[in-house]
C-alpha cells in the first residue's frame, strides 16, 4: 500500500475544466445529447470542492439558455436536442449553484413540467409518454426548486411512487419494476421533498441498501451485483434520508471511492484502474461529500445540491 | 465508462478514434438537421437508423423517428404495407438493443409501437426476443419490464408468469429479479383468490420449502434470503391492527394532588398528574401496528365528568402521517369543583370499520377500560415543580419501588378474550428456526441473522399470549445471535447494535421481576414521580416504548443513543435526561416537540452540531420538505442577528418546547456564537441553563 489515499481534488479539478473542452472525442459525442447533464455533474463537483469559480459564470448560463425551448418551456440535452424534463432539472440546479434563476421564466419552465404529470399521477418524460418514477422525482424536485409544487396534484405523485414500492422495501421504476438502488434514490427522494417518507419502512429498505455494501467496501445497485462508484451516491444518498446510513461501513466506502481515482489526470472511475469520466467523478466526490470526507462542501440528499444552496432556496426570503 | 480499462490511448486506437468520431459527428449533425426541417425522406430516416446503430442512446433521433413513422403512416391504407412499416421500426429497435441491451430509448420505442396498435403483435417474435435477451443476462431489468409489459398487454395470465419465474429459478436460484416478479405475482393472485391461490397458508409454506431448498444449496447468496425475509414478514404479522397499552391503563387512578403523608409513607393509592393543574386529562392509546381513523365514533367516551363535545384525536408520530401506532387526546375539563371529588371515564373501543391499519384490516378486537379522577380545589395545586433545578444522580442507588399500585405495569387488561388465529403462524416459524439450526455452517451471517428474526418473530407471537418467561427466552437467544453478527459482519455493525438494543429493551421490560430494578419513586420538590432508569446499557434506539406511557421521569444517560424516535408517545414525562449519548442534530430530537409537559431536559454531552450531514433532515418537518414553511420564529432570529439559514433546526425544535431546565453544555454547538441568545429568546419560561439560574 502507498501511503494513505487522499482524494486528489486539484487533479480532478484539472480534469473537469478540460473535459468541457475536449469536446470532439468519441466519448464526449456519443454522450453529446446529455451534455446538460454533464455540466451538472461537473459544476457541481467542482462546487462541492469550493471551485466553482474556476469556470465563467456568465458564460455557462448563457449556454445553458441556448438549449432552452421557449415555445414549450423545457431544455434540450444540448443546442439542438429537444427537450426532456431529464435536463430540464439539470438546467434548473445549475442555474441554482449560480444562484441565476433570474434567467428563467420560471412559470414557463414549471408549466412545462407541471403538463407532463397524467392522469395517475405520474409523471411523462416528454411528449412522446414514457412513464419512469425518475420523471416523478425529476418533476418534484425541479418544481420544489422553483417554489411551483402547487401546479401540480402533490397527492397523486406520491400514490403513484408509491405504487412502485416492492416487498422488499425498495422502488422500481414503474408499478412491479424490480428495486434498483437509482431507483430508490428518485423515489425515496420524491417522497422526502413532498414530507411522505412515511410511506416507506425505513427498517426493510435501510437493510435492502446497507447490504448493497460489498467485500470491497463498494456499493453495487442491486443484490449479486458488482460494486460501482456511482451508487456511492443512490445509495448513501437515500440510507441518509430515511436516518439508516449508520448502518454501512464508511471507512471502507470511503477507500473504495478513493482508489477509483486516477491521482495522476484526475477523474474517478466505476472501479479501481477502469476509465474515468464526469458521472463517476461527480458520483464520487458526492459521496465523499456525505460521509462527511474534510475539504468537501456538504451535501443535501433529496436535491442533490450543496446543502448551502438549497439552504439558501428554502429559507432566504 | 462502465467496465472500460484505464489506459494511454496508442497512437493507432487514436487515429482510428478520431475517424469513428468524425464520422459519429457528421451523422449526429445530419439527423439533427433533417428533425429541424421535418425531412421524412427514405435517405433521412435511413441516416437516423445508422446513427441509432452506434449510439441507440441519443434520444432525439428515437423522436424524429417517431415523428418521421406517423409522417409516412398517414400516406400508407393499405395493411401489408403498414405492417410492413411496423416492422421496419421493430428491426431498428432490435438492432439498437444488440448494441445496448440496456437502452431506455430502445426500449420506449418498442412500447410505443406496440401501443400504436397499428398491426397484429406478433407475441412468438416478442417473447423469443425477450428469451434471447433474458439469456444473455437473465437480470436486466429493461427486460423484465418489458416482459411485465407484454404479459399485460397480450393477456397472460399471472399463473403462466408465475411458471416463467420457476424456470427462471430453477436455471439459476440466484436469480433476484425472477423472485422478485415471484413476489409481486404471488400477492396479486393470493389478493385475487385466483383458483389454487385461495389458501395463504399453503401458498407459503409451499414457498418456504422453495426458498429453503435455493438457501441449503448457497446459504451466501442473498437473493433467497431477501424472498425468505418477505415470507417471514406475511407470517409474522397479524392479521388485525391490535390495541397493545394505554395510559391511563385499566383500573387507574389519577389525582391533581396528593397527601404529603401518603408519599412520605410509600402509601399512595392514587398517580399524580401534571396536566390536571391545568385541568387536562391525556388519553394515549398505543397499538401493534400504525392504524388511522381514530376519532369520537370509533373510540367511545363515557364520563360524568364535563370536557366539552369535541374530543380530537391526535396522531403521535414525527412523520404525520395520518397513520400512527400511538394516537392521543387531551380532554379539557369544564367541571367547576370546590372540594374533592372523583370522576370515571369508560373508553370503549369497538369492532370497527372506521379504525384501519396500512394494509387495510380492520380493527376487530373490541377493548373496554375505566379509569377514575380526583379533582382537588386546595392550596396544593400552587406547588412549582421546577422551583428548584432538578440534579440528576446516576450512581445514586434506586429504592425498589414500595409501591407497584401505581405502577401500571399490566398496561393494558384486555376485557374481551383475544382470538387470535396464531397458532399456524408459530408452528411455520417454529419449523423454520429447526430447520436453520440444522444448517452446518453457523458462521454464515445470514443463518444467524434469519434465526434472530424467527426468533423475535416467535416472541411478538407468544406475548400476544401473555407468556413474558418464553418471551424473555426468545430474546436472550436472539441477543446472542446478534452479539456473534456484530463479530461475524462488521460491516453491519450498527445495524446489529440497533436490533440488539430494542430487544434488549424489549427484555428488560417484558416482565415485572426484571423491569422492576429500574423503577422507582423520586419525589422531587414534593412531588412523587414515576422514575426509570435505563442507564449504561450501550443503547443505540428506544424501543417498547409502549411499558413506558406511565413514566414522569426517564434517565437514559451514558447510552449510545443516535435516535429517541418513538418517545413521543410518553405523554406524562415532566423530565428527561439524555446527556451523554450520540444525538447529532436537533431534527433527531422533534420527538420531544410532540411532548405537552416536559419541563427539564438534559442534553449535555451529545454531538450537536458536530456533523455537516444531518441524517434526519428529512425525517422532521421542515421547509425542505414542504412540512412547515418559513415561521414567526425565523423573523424573530434574523432581528437578532441569529443566522438562520445556520439554525433552522434550532429555531424550529425550541420554539415547540416550554422548559424550565435545560442543560446543553458538552455540544460543539453550544459553544456558538448566538446560541444562548437563540435560546433565550425562544424559551421565555426557562429557569435555568447549563445548571445555572437564568435571571
Amino acid at each position: 500500500m502507498a501511503g494513505k489515499a487522499e482524494l486528489a481534488a486539484d487533479q480532478h479539478v484539472r480534469y473537469i475544466v478540460t473535459v468541457e473542452k475536449k469536446k470532439d472525442s468519441f466519448e464526449s459525442l456519443v454522450m453529446e445529447h446529455i451534455r446538460l447533464n454533464g455540466a451538472y455533474w461537473g459544476l457541481t463537483t467542482l462546487d462541492l470542492l469550493h471551485k466553482l469559480h474556476a469556470v465563467d459564470a456568465a458564460e455557462v448560463v448563457d449556454w445553458i439558455m441556448s438549449c432552452y425551448h421557449p415555445e414549450s418551456g423545457g431544455f434540450g440535452g444540448n443546442v439542438g436536442h429537444d427537450p426532456h424534463v431529464l435536463y430540464t432539472l439539470s438546467a434548473v440546479q445549475v442555474l441554482c449553484l449560480f444562484d441565476r434563476l433570474d434567467v428563467l421564466d420560471v412559470d414557463k419552465v414549471a408549466d412545462y413540467v407541471a403538463g407532463l404529470q397524467n392522469e395517475d399521477g405520474s409523471f411523462s418524460g416528454d411528449i412522446w409518454g414514457e412513464v419512469d418514477t425518475r420523471f416523478s422525482y425529476i418533476a418534484l424536485c425541479t418544481l420544489s426548486l422553483l417554489h411551483r409544487l402547487h401546479k401540480i396534484d402533490v397527492q397523486k405523485a406520491v400514490d403513484f411512487v408509491v405504487s412502485c414500492k416492492n416487498l422488499d422495501g425498495g422502488f422500481g421504476a414503474m408499478p412491479g419494476g424490480e428495486s434498483h438502488a437509482g431507483q430508490i434514490f428518485c423515489c425515496v427522494g420524491a417522497l422526502a421533498i413532498t414530507g411522505s417518507l412515511h410511506h416507506i419502512d425505513r427498517d426493510l429498505l435501510g437493510w435492502w441498501l446497507c447490504e448493497r455494501q460489498c467485500k470491497d467496501g463498494g456499493l453495487n445497485g442491486r443484490p449479486e451485483k458488482l460494486a460501482d462508484v456511482c451508487y456511492s451516491w443512490w445509495v448513501l444518498s437515500s440510507l441518509i434520508m430515511i436516518d439508516r446510513v449508520h448502518w454501512i461501513d464508511k471507512e471502507k466506502l470511503t477507500k473504495f471511492i478513493l482508489n477509483c481515482q486516477d491521482k495522476e489526470n484526475g477523474g474517478i472511475s466505476d472501479r479501481p484502474d477502469n476509465a474515468v469520466d464526469i458521472y463517476h467523478t461527480y458520483f464520487g466526490v458526492a459521496g465523499l461529500s456525505l460521509m462527511e470526507y474534510p475539504g468537501v462542501k456538504p451535501m443535501d440528499p433529496a436535491y442533490a445540491l450543496p446543502l448551502d444552496v438549497v439552504n439558501r432556496i428554502f429559507l432566504r426570503k | 465508462m462502465h467496465g472500460r480499462p484505464r489506459r494511454p490511448a496508442k497512437p493507432e486506437d487514436e487515429k482510428a478514434a478520431s475517424a469513428k468520431a468524425a464520422k459519429l459527428r457528421d451523422l449526429q449533425a445530419q439527423v439533427l438537421q433533417n428533425h429541424h426541417s421535418r425531412t421524412y425522406t427514405k435517405e433521412a430516416i435511413g441516416l437516423s437508423f445508422k446513427l441509432l446503430e452506434i449510439n441507440p442512446e441519443a434520444y432525439t433521433a428515437w423522436n424524429y423517428r417517431k415523428l418521421a413513422f406517423q409522417h409516412n403512416i398517414k400516406e400508407l391504407s393499405d395493411p401489408e404495407a403498414i405492417r410492413s412499416a411496423v416492422d421496419d421500426e421493430l428491426r431498428v429497435v432490435e438492432v439498437a438493443l444488440r448494441q445496448n441491451p440496456k437502452s431506455y430509448g430502445a426500449w420506449y420505442h418498442r412500447k410505443w409501437l406496440l401501443n400504436q396498435k397499428l398491426a397484429p403483435v406478433d407475441s412468438k417474435r416478442e417473447f423469443g426476443l425477450l428469451n434471447k435477451l433474458l439469456k444473455v443476462d437473465a437480470r436486466n431489468f429493461h427486460g423484465w419490464n418489458y416482459r411485465r409489459f407484454l404479459a399485460r398487454f397480450m393477456g397472460v395470465p399471472d399463473e403462466e408468469e408465475l411458471k416463467y419465474t420457476m424456470d427462471k429459478i430453477s436455471d439459476n436460484f440466484s436469480n433476484y429479479s425472477a423472485w422478485h416478479n415471484r413476489s409481486i405475482l404471488l400477492s396479486n393472485l393470493l389478493i385475487q383468490q385466483s383458483k389454487g391461490f385461495e389458501s395463504k397458508q399453503k401458498i407459503f409454506s409451499e414457498e418456504f420449502e422453495l426458498v429453503t431448498q435455493a438457501l441449503f444449496t448457497d446459504p451466501s447468496d442473498q437473493s433467497g434470503w431477501f424472498y425468505h425475509l418477505w415470507l417471514l414478514a406475511q407470517t409474522s404479522s397479524p392479521d388485525n391492527p391490535q390495541l397493545i397499552a394505554s395510559w391511563p391503563c385499566d383500573g387507574a387512578k389519577l389525582s391533581s394532588s396528593f397527601v404529603k403523608e401518603n408519599v412520605e409513607q410509600n402509601t399512595l393509592s392514587s398517580i399524580w398528574c401534571h396536566s390536571l393543574k391545568e385541568k387536562t386529562v391525556p388519553i394515549v392509546l398505543y397499538f401493534n401496528e400504525p392504524v388511522k381513523g381514530l376519532n369520537q365514533s370509533s373510540v367511545k367516551l363515557k364520563s360524568d365528568l364535563d370536557f366539552g363535545k369535541d374530543v380530537h384525536w391526535r396522531a403521535l408520530s414525527v412523520t404525520d402521517s395520518g397513520y400512527s401506532n400511538c394516537w392521543t387526546t387531551y380532554l379539557q375539563i369544564t367541571n367547576e369543583c370546590s372540594s374533592s371529588q372523583q370522576y370515571s371515564v369508560e373508553v370503549s373501543i369497538p369492532s370497527s370499520d372506521g379504525i384501519v391499519s396500512r394494509s387495510g384490516s380492520n380493527y376487530n378486537c373490541p377493548v373496554h377500560f375505566t379509569f377514575t379522577i380526583e379533582l382537588i380545589s386546595d392550596d396544593a395545586q400552587g406547588i412549582d415543580l421546577f422551583d428548584k433545578p432538578v440534579a440528576w444522580n446516576c450512581s445514586e442507588s434506586l429504592e425498589s419501588h414500595g409501591n407497584c399500585k401505581a405502577i401500571p405495569f399490566d398496561p393494558l387488561k384486555i376485557t374481551s378474550a383475544l382470538v387470535e388465529d396464531s397458532n399456524w403462524h408459530f408452528e411455520r416459524l417454529t419449523e423454520e428456526i429447526d430447520l436453520f439450526r440444522e444448517l452446518p455452517d453457523d458462521k454464515c451471517k445470514f443463518v444467524n441473522l434469519t434465526l434472530a428474526r424467527l426468533l423475535l418473530a416467535c416472541a411478538a407471537i407468544k406475548s400476544r399470549g401473555r407468556s413474558p418467561i418464553e418471551r424473555k427466552k426468545y430474546c436472550e437467544e436472539a441477543l446472542a445471535h446478534f452479539s456473534d453478527l456484530i463479530h461475524l459482519d462488521p460491516s453491519h455493525k450498527q445495524y446489529y447494535e440497533d436490533e440488539r438494543s430494542l430487544v434488549l429493551m424489549d427484555k428488560l421490560t417484558c416482565d415485572m421481576e426484571t423491569f422492576m430494578k429500574h423503577c422507582s419513586v423520586q419525589v422531587q420538590n414534593s412531588v412523587p414521580l414515576n422514575h426509570v432508569q435505563l442507564c449504561r446499557l450501550s443503547l443505540t434506539c428506544v424501543g417498547f416504548v409502549e411499558r413506558l406511557m406511565w413514566v414522569q421521569v426517564l434517565d437514559l444517560s451514558h447510552n449510545s443513543l443516535r435516535s429517541i424516535e418513538g418517545l413521543e408517545a410518553l405523554q406524562q414525562l415532566v423530565s428527561l435526561n439524555i446527556s451523554n449519548n450520540h444525538i447529532s442534530n436537533f431534527t433527531a430530537l422533534e420527538p420531544l416537540t410532540k411532548i405537552m409537559f416536559l419541563k427539564v431536559l438534559d442534553l449535555s454531552f451529545n454531538e450537536i452540531g458536530a456533523h455537516s450531514i444531518d441524517t434526519t433532515r428529512y425525517i422532521c418537518s421542515s421547509p425542505f420538505s414542504h412540512k412547515i414553511e418559513a415561521c414567526e420564529a425565523f423573523e424573530e432570529c434574523q432581528k437578532k442577528n441569529i443566522n438562520v439559514e445556520e439554525y433552522w433546526d434550532a429555531i424550529l425544535f425550541f420554539k415547540s418546547l416550554k422548559l424550565a431546565q435545560l442543560d446543553i453544555k458538552g455540544n460543539a454547538v453550544a459553544s456558538k456564537e448566538n446560541f444562548r441568545t437563540l435560546i433565550m429568546t425562544l424559551i421565555p419560561s426557562l429557569k435555568s441553563i447549563n445548571g445555572e439560574c437564568v435571571n
